[in-house]
């Protein structure tokens, strides 16, 4: 069996600095997606208006979120905005803006389309029983409405916990980021840790995402 | 003279720049069970909606015991709790089990006690022959039931006047007289509805009135014997002749 450097996970803290870095990511995913559901929500309901210049704009932003890679809206956010701007931003609020600037735009559109997929007839068999509008909603429209969303929610946040690996590009030290240290810092002693260490770091990830990927099985299980 | 319940009066509905009524009027009194025949896109259930305003009308007047029946009528909500609707599809609430949809409105539109909501809706489902589904998901029933969950969620608000919109046009035939019996019952005991259907013999059972609606017009209406038996128009008769079947060649 080769040596794998698993060994070096044992020396000093280094396990727990990379629970640690799991924890920035974490922390930089969990913030953004909280604000990616709130605006993505108010903006996929704004998006149901039939407002010309509302619509353009959200046109607008949708396609410039869609098309950009999520490394180059990170470093317009951090390094763009420092010179241009003099805008000192630190690494992680720079990736909070990012991903709710992606997340927000990602949700509003399943919001959107969880609302569209509701069919004009259950607002019209809500009214035909005398619901009011905002009784209609609450009731009727977004319970049904969110148990449709839940399971694409869940998806989209599972993708943001991973781009969040994006952000050692600018400077945040998250997990990948301690887990290059380590390596680095052991290069004589374990010149092998580097798989140790990465397969480690992908177990992490993956104990991160793996339990939301089976709440959103289930969920979409029960709601069918 | 029974008291007047619905009154229709000139009305006039357009859908964009097709016309679909002109100048329709009609009065339903108390108690009395008015079945709307007529050949498909003839108007029949964007009369029903037009009367539950969720269609917009152009011209006339619908009211229900004397209060207009309109969008920009402010009590609107309270006279749809008196108008129950039911349609082709159901359209019963997925996400709630047939208790929680059946007592949605009474509970939350009319400001019931809920206690006493469950037990009128297990006694309506009772009736229906429902009793075992109360928790049961609509995905859980057959066209029939659901059908007979949303006649007992209409039932539940007390209305004054039910609309039934073609109820059976879903259903596998051998579906389609669990649900009608369960409207004729509702006829015996004194409901007043207005039905379009397209199953004659049900229309001639249940009816005290025919009203033969084509182009947007009321082109004939009588009773049901009088219609059925010897229709006055040619459009009417031509209509009823759709219905029976006639083998031309030899058979023997």
């Amino acid at each position: 069996m080769p040596d794998l450097g698993f060994d070096t996970l044992l020396k000093g803290k280094n396990f727990a600095r990379l629970l640690g870095g799991l924890g920035v990511a974490l922390k930089i995913s969990l913030v953004s997606v909280l604000i990616s559901i709130v605006l993505g929500t108010v903006l996929g309901v704004l998006r149901q208006r039939e407002n010309l210049l509302l619509k353009a704009v959200m046109k607008l932003y949708l396609e410039f979120i869609r098309i950009m890679p999520q490394l180059v809206l990170l470093f317009i956010v951090y390094f763009g905005t420092t010179r241009s701007f003099g805008w000192n931003l630190p690494g992680e609020t720079a990736a909070v803006i990012v991903f709710s600037l992606w997340g927000t735009a990602e949700m509003s559109d399943l919001v959107r389309g969880a609302l569209i997929s509701i069919p004009v007839h259950q607002y019209e068999s809500a009214a035909a029983l005398g619901l009011r509008k905002t009784q209609t909603y609450l009731y009727v429209i977004l319970p049904q409405a969110v148990r449709r969303l839940i399971p694409l929610s869940i998806n989209l946040i599972t993708r943001m916990i991973k781009t969040t690996s994006l952000v050692v590009m600018i400077g945040v030290v998250e997990i990948l980021k301690v887990a290059q240290q380590i390596i680095e810092a052991n290069r004589m002693s374990s010149p092998n840790a580097a798989f140790g260490i990465y397969l480690t770091v992908f177990a992490m990830y993956f104990l991160a995402c793996w339990p939301i990927s089976i709440l959103a099985g289930k969920l979409e299980k029960r709601w069918r | 003279m029974p008291e007047t319940i619905l009154e229709i009066s000139h009305l006039r509905k357009l859908y964009d720049d097709l016309r679909v009524f002109e100048d329709l009027s009609l009065t339903v009194h108390e108690g009395e069970v008015i079945v709307i025949v007529g050949p498909s896109g003839c108007g029949k259930s964007t009369l029903l909606r037009c009367i539950n305003a969720l269609e917009d009308i152009q011209g006339g007047e619908i009211r229900l015991r004397g209060e207009p029946v309109s969008k920009e009528n402010r009590n609107l909500q309270s006279i749809r709790q008196k108008i129950g609707m039911v349609f082709q599809n159901y359209e019963l609430f997925p996400h709630m089990t047939v208790l929680d949809n059946i007592m949605l409105a009474p509970v939350k539109a009319q400001g019931r006690k809920k206690e006493e909501v469950r037990e009128e809706a297990l006694d309506l489902l009772k009736r229906v022959g429902l009793e075992s589904k109360a928790d049961s998901y609509p995905r859980q029933l057959s066209g029939g039931q659901k059908q007979r969950t949303a006649i007992v969620r209409a039932l539940c608000m007390h209305p004054e006047i039910l609309l039934f919109d073609e109820v059976t046009a879903a259903l596998d035939p051998e579906m389609v007289r669990e649900v009608l019996e369960v409207i004729l019952d509702l006829a015996n005991q004194g409901k007043t509805m207005l039905v379009v259907t397209h199953e004659m013999q049900f229309a001639r059972a249940i009816a005290d009135r025919v009203i033969f609606l084509d182009e947007g017009r009321i082109c004939e209406e009588g009773t049901p014997d009088g219609f059925f038996d010897e229709p006055k128009t040619e459009r009417a008769r031509k209509f009823l002749n759709t219905f029976t079947f006639e083998r031309k060649g030899a058979k023997n």
